[in-house]
């Protein structure tokens, strides 16, 4: 019987090596896996590069793993924020790499990594600074950069509903970069609220089939975290 | 004659009037928001925000904030009835893929042929942050800019050649400011809709660079 559910956050992270690549759902606090993220402070596994839209917020989700000292370089579009202090004194003393990416081409090059897709030419960034050292190309007249695709060994998401085969929906924003880094992970964990039976997602509306997901964790609704998450 | 700037407001109600209906807009972050408060309530305009939502609707009520739905300045909004919700890959692909009919952004400075610097100051000590923006500026059909004509110390916005880094190149169709309204052209700057009392002699001195008269001067 194929079951991806797995009791506790430990068990679902318990495999992850120093040094990995990890992918972390969320746009500023929607979708943000904190439980998944909390648990994997706890795991210790450190020298950690993570791809995220911004670089977290208070102290809270990415800020309190990089506040614990485990990040060794940041993949965003978005590191600055009103909130963001914890990265911004890292950065400041140069105790943390940064890769700006623009937030489609950062969002692109996990589906084309999802996807087998080797790298991909976009014209956005074409003639800025963040195009700085990239192969360029004129296609169909326009200036377009070449953008590799960006893979990880672990996803760390957040999802709604997940059932034992993996399949999972999402609520409303939250969902932002779930799908995309499902596919672009080698190991994919989600933390959901509710696990339903098979069956109990309906199959027209699952939106991450259970194929690109590798376990799926039950977690606690926490409406004090979601406040603060804001 | 002494004339007075647009406000913030004023400038927002302006582009929004200029939106027509059916349109698939995004509206960037800070100033441009504003523009959402004058849509015509008499058009039907589908807002787009980068996290995933097409049909976007204003702030919820007191106490009905969803932390779950919200806009690309991370704020509490709403889904109108028949909105939708995506994911970021395809969210970006409705930007990137040329889908988005307008976007409305902030900028540092805009140069005679377009290029658009809204990204970043350059200073040294400043943390670099890209979002959406470089993805709007080639994706959307037309860029629109909102911003104050001129710097805290009286420079003009609209420039030769910009001075901060790029976010894209040539990619500014019209330019909404405080003193008027500049249509990015092939045959140059066409500048209209001057505040009342400002003179198109007077306009051309601060700004600094060459503007064409767009003989709509009175519309307002």
């Amino acid at each position: 019987m194929l079951n991806k559910i797995v009791d506790t956050l430990q068990a679902a992270l318990a495999d992850v090596r120093d040094g990995s690549t990890v992918l972390i759902g969320g746009f500023g606090g929607a979708g943000v896996p904190a439980d998944l993220v909390d648990a994997l402070i706890a795991q210790g596994a450190k020298d950690l590069t993570i791809v995220n839209n911004n670089a977290g917020n208070a102290e809270f989700g990415v800020a309190a793993l990089l506040k614990a000292g485990r990040v060794r370089k940041i993949v965003c579009s978005y590191p600055r924020q009103t909130d963001s202090h914890v990265f911004d004194a890292l950065y400041r003393a140069g105790k943390v790499e940064l890769e700006l990416v623009p937030q489609g081409t950062l969002s692109e090059r996990m589906r084309a990594a999802g996807a087998g897709i080797g790298a991909f030419f976009t014209p956005t960034g074409y003639g800025t600074e963040l195009a700085n050292g990239k192969e360029t190309r004129v296609i169909g007249g326009r200036g377009c950069v070449l953008e590799h695709a960006l893979s990880g060994d672990v996803a760390l998401i957040k999802a709604e509903r997940g059932d034992r085969w993996g399949n999972l929906t999402y609520r409303k924003s939250a969902r932002n970069f779930g799908p995309t880094m499902a596919s672009a992970a080698k190991c994919t964990i989600a933390q959901v609220y509710e696990t339903v039976e098979l069956g109990g997602l309906d199959p027209e509306c699952i939106v991450t089939p259970g194929i690109y997901v590798t376990r799926v964790v039950k977690v606690r609704r926490s409406p004090q975290r979601a406040q603060k998450a804001a | 004659m002494s004339y007075t700037k647009l406000t913030r407001e004023q400038i927002a109600q302006r582009i929004a009037l200029d939106i027509p209906e059916g349109a698939y807009v995004n509206l960037g972050i800070g100033m441009p928001t504003l523009v959402g408060n004058y849509l015509p309530r008499d058009r039907e305009i589908l807002l787009h925000s980068e996290n995933g939502i097409l049909g976007m609707g204003p702030a919820p009520a007191a106490g009905q904030a969803d932390m779950d739905l919200i806009n690309a300045g991370k704020e509490p909004v709403t889904l109108l009835t028949g909105g939708a919700y995506f994911h970021h890959t395809d969210s970006f692909a409705m930007m990137r893929g040329g889908h988005l009919d307008i976007c409305v952004m902030g900028a540092f400075q805009v140069s005679a042929d377009g290029d658009l610097a809204n990204w970043h100051t350059g200073a040294k000590d400043a943390i670099p942050a890209v979002g959406g923006a470089m993805d709007l500026a080639v994706g959307a059909k037309n860029v629109w800019v909102m911003m104050e004509h001129l710097t805290k110390n009286g420079e003009s916005k609209i420039v030769g050649q910009c001075t901060y880094p790029l976010t894209g190149i040539g990619v500014v169709k019209r330019i909404y400011t405080d003193l008027a309204v500049i249509e990015v052209t092939a045959r140059g700057l066409v500048t209209g809709r001057l505040v009342p009392g400002l003179s198109f002699e007077e306009l051309k001195r601060l700004t600094g660079v060459p503007l064409l008269p767009s003989g709509d001067r009175a519309a307002a």
